[in-house]
């Protein structure tokens, strides 16, 4: 038999997990970064809001998420960069454990409402990371106008996503011109980050659609136990690693000469996010055998269907019984980077519960997110070969789709994004 | 659009039923094999060497788990004492994977085979089972009452695909007449019945499926769409945006073409030839069918005659059960009584919704009505889930 999945092995791993603070933490975390770090010490950890990249791409992938996207409702090129300083100024000091205003929840007037919400109160950082980014409606409205002056800047590559086959998309769970991207290891630090957010940016930005995740279902550092999505397997084996450094440059970061509007992105990245609705009760019903011919791996122990373990390379060509073994439209063959000329994302994503549906069946799936380099090779011609021939698609729904620019990090005393307006 | 073709799912399970005699299953063992007993046994097969852990075991339902330790694909067989029929097997085992392989077998000389690289005779060895007070049935008419399950379940495709293409005929005359309109929208769900009580064997037929039956979200950019869904769009254009209705030239080319379509899959429905678990695996397919785009109103966005299509998949669901009923109330007579009153508790809310005409229109149904049908879809899916092991046990 295969090894069976250990629920404590699991558990374990996941905090083992959280101790990789080290290289891309400050302070307290660099202190509490021993392998095998407690649970409280695992929320204590918090990493840096400045530096070369934003952080949230290629930090260890916290357990929680709250993904915000915002329409920006302000004509003034001004309000919208007073905003993202505002925004830098709380994001920093939220990261780091502390409340989102100068003043506090409870330090100030009785008189007056408390400049940050007050949830947070007590709780640790919780390895909390603020990602922003930036839609193409920022640059340029629905007619074509340029908004702010920016539209010369604006990437060939950031366009709005491409109607893939089988997109049941919602507008109201798509789109917008700004991303917030908040991810902690307590729900409670997710929610508060993105709340205190939108509370400063009333007036000048509006939310278009939020989204929670409960649970991570990729690892991006070699450190990380592989999660599970809510089919049940692993998902993001084959993940771009923060310790890749060679594949992180050719994958993921932007180079300062990939295009000729967007040399402010440099050090940037690409961050795809699709809401993937799984028809979980049908999925429930389909044979062990089945689901592990659909995704091409094993169920308990990841390993594909070729042989190995977990991170052992498939052999697309080895025959089996009918076909190869690794079945022809079996996931991990269409999305492989061997059919793609070795593209490779930085997966990022979550799962979701959002309650039911009108027919009792949950209203369930994965929130995908991906870092790339550019949408155009790394993201739309796998998503493509996915569409027409993966067979997991029977089981997909996309209800949710939008596309955003990741600025570079914010150096010491830069705003995020300054780039794009300098 | 079924992108799984249930044809070759069913091939994956490649049980020997009709040589039945001692019987499989791949499900992990839970009753019968518990270690200890001695019928639990290991195998390792290597590239050049097959070690099961015991050569003999008492009769009753013995598990092998089988570890492949070897570089490529292997399998293991139980043989027959004449090495030839095969009472149980487990196919597609990789490199450092394991998989059970469980059978319920009588006393008697027995064949084990690993067959790494899947060519040859395989590695063989003698195994014995030995008496025990544990009674294995073995049925004697298994093999007529699989083969009357095939016969009928054939015979029965090829009249729904025979009445498919006589009405789709008619349908599309009457479409590019013009001045027939109401006529062929009364005839469109009753033509779509025949398509989807056959509708897994319809879409295995990877090139037709999307120039038949695609809807418009289904389309890949630069795919032209046709099929029955076009046509239905044109009929019923209540719903669409600034529809621009098809020219008589348009709609002739698209009606000829679902005819010409629908010719080809007829001939081809002629030769096919079903076994016992490809029947199971499509009444399956046929419930999952009505759960993800029946019940939703998906189907028939235009028309709203999703009744019909549901209607229409249940019936061939039932048919399929139906063939396979007498096989199945020998191995699990519980599951066969469960599984006919979850389609009776269905059939009857269906039959509250028929009309005059047939069925009332999706957007006619409450949500209470809609939810009702959904919970039934369900509680009869989960059972029917279960139904090809239990056949195949």
């Amino acid at each position: 038999m295969a090894p069976r999945v250990s629920r404590r092995g699991l558990l374990g791993g996941g905090v083992a997990a959280a101790g990789v603070a080290g290289a891309f933490a400050t302070g307290r975390a660099t202190a509490d970064a021993p392998a095998a770090m407690t649970p409280a010490a695992a929320r204590a950890a918090s990493y840096a809001f400045r530096g070369e990249h934003q952080a949230g791409i290629v930090t260890p992938a916290q357990d929680r998420l709250h993904f915000a996207a915002l329409d920006v409702v302000t004509d003034s090129r001004e309000e919208l960069v007073e905003l993202l300083q505002a925004w830098t100024v709380a994001a920093e000091r939220m990261t780091k454990g502390q409340a989102a205003g100068e003043i506090g929840p409870v330090e100030g007037s009785l008189d007056l409402p408390p400049d940050d919400t007050g949830e947070a109160i007590g709780l640790p950082a919780s390895g909390l990371t603020i990602t922003f980014g930036f839609g193409p409606g920022l640059f340029r409205d629905a007619e074509g106008r340029d908004r702010f002056g920016l539209a010369d800047r604006q990437p060939e590559a950031l366009q709005t996503l491409p109607h893939f086959p089988a997109d049941n998309l919602d507008p109201t769970r798509s789109y917008g011109d700004l991303c917030i991207q908040a991810c902690a290891d307590d729900p409670q630090i997710a929610v508060h980050a993105v709340r205190n957010l939108v509370r400063i940016g009333f007036g000048t930005v509006s939310v278009r659609w939020s989204q929670l995740g409960f649970g991570r279902t990729s690892s991006t550092s070699t450190s990380q136990d592989t999660a599970r999505n809510l089919f049940g397997f692993k998902d993001g084996t084959a993940n771009v690693k923060a310790e890749e450094d060679a594949a992180l440059a050719d994958h993921v970061w932007v180079g300062g000469d990939d295009d000729a509007n967007g040399a402010w992105l440099a050090g940037g990245s690409y961050l795809v996010a699709r809401r993937l609705n799984m028809t979980i009760e049908v999925w429930d019903r389909q044979p062990l055998g089945d689901q592990e011919n659909i995704v091409g791996r094993t169920k308990g122990t990841g390993a594909p269907l070729s042989g190995g373990e977990e991170f052992s390379e498939p052999d697309f060509a080895m025959p089996g019984r009918g076909g190869p073994i690794i079945p022809a439209d079996a996931h991990v063959r269409i999305v492989h980077p061997d059919q793609h000329g070795g593209a490779r994302m930085l997966r990022r994503g979550y799962n979701f519960v959002d309650g039911s549906d009108s027919l009792g069946g949950l209203n369930a799936g994965l929130f995908f997110i991906a870092y790339v380099r550019d949408p155009r090779t790394g993201f739309i011609p796998i998503q493509n070969a996915m569409a027409k021939n993966d067979a997991l698609m029977e089981y997909l729904k996309t209800t949710g789709s939008a596309l955003f620019a990741i600025p570079p990090g914010a150096k010491p005393g830069e705003y995020v994004g300054q780039s794009l307006f300098a | 659009m079924k992108r799984l073709s249930w044809i070759a799912a069913g091939l994956l399970v490649a049980a020997p039923v009709l040589a039945s005699c001692g019987t499989e299953s791949t499900e992990p063992s839970g009753g019968g094999g518990d270690a200890g007993d001695g019928r639990a046994l290991t195998v390792d097969s290597s590239d050049d060497a097959c070690e099961v852990s015991a050569s003999e075991a008492p009769a009753g339902t013995v598990t092998f788990d089988v570890t492949n330790s070897g570089s490529q694909v292997t399998e293991f067989y139980l043989l027959a004492e004449d090495g030839l029929r095969i009472v149980a097997e487990v196919e597609n085992i990789g490199p450092s994977i394991s998989r059970p392989l469980t059978a319920n077998v009588p006393a008697g000389k027995y064949v084990t085979a690993c067959k790494p690289g899947m060519t040859g005779d395989g590695i063989r060895s003698d195994f014995t089972v030995t008496e025990s007070d544990e009674d294995v049935k073995v049925s004697e008419d298994e093999e007529s009452l699989v083969t009357a399950a095939q016969d009928n379940y054939a015979a029965y495709v090829q009249d729904q695909s025979d009445q498919l293409l006589v009405k789709t005929g008619q349908f599309v005359e009457l479409y590019k007449a013009g001045d027939k309109d109401d006529e062929a929208r009364a005839l469109y769900a009753d033509a779509r019945t025949h398509w989807e009580r056959i509708e897994t064997v319809a879409e295995s037929f990877g090139d037709l499926d999307p120039m038949m039956d695609a809807r418009e979200a289904d389309l890949e950019p630069g795919q032209k769409w046709t099929g029955w869904h076009l046509l239905e769009k044109d009929l019923w254009p209540a719903r669409a945006e600034k529809y621009a209705a098809l020219s008589p030239k348009d709609r002739a080319f698209y009606a000829d073409d679902l005819l010409k379509n629908t010719q080809t899959l007829d001939s081809r429905i002629q030769d096919l030839t079903f076994t016992v678990d490809q029947i199971a695996n499509g009444s399956r397919g046929l419930l999952e069918e009505v759960a993800t785009g029946k019940v939703t109103g998906e189907e028939e966005y235009w028309s709203r005659t999703d009744l019909w299509d549901f209607q229409a998949n249940v019936d061939g669901a039932k048919v399929g059960f139906d063939g396979v009923k007498p096989l199945l109330e020998e191995k699990d007579p519980e599951l066969a009584t469960e599984l006919e009153s979850r389609f009776d508790e269905l059939q009857v809310l269906l039959d509250a919704q028929r009309t005059d005409d047939g069925f009332r229109y999706y957007d006619e149904l409450s949500q209470d009505e809609i939810k009702g049908l959904s919970d039934a879809v369900n509680a009869l899916s989960e059972p029917l889930s279960r139904l090809t092991a239990a056949v195949l046990s």
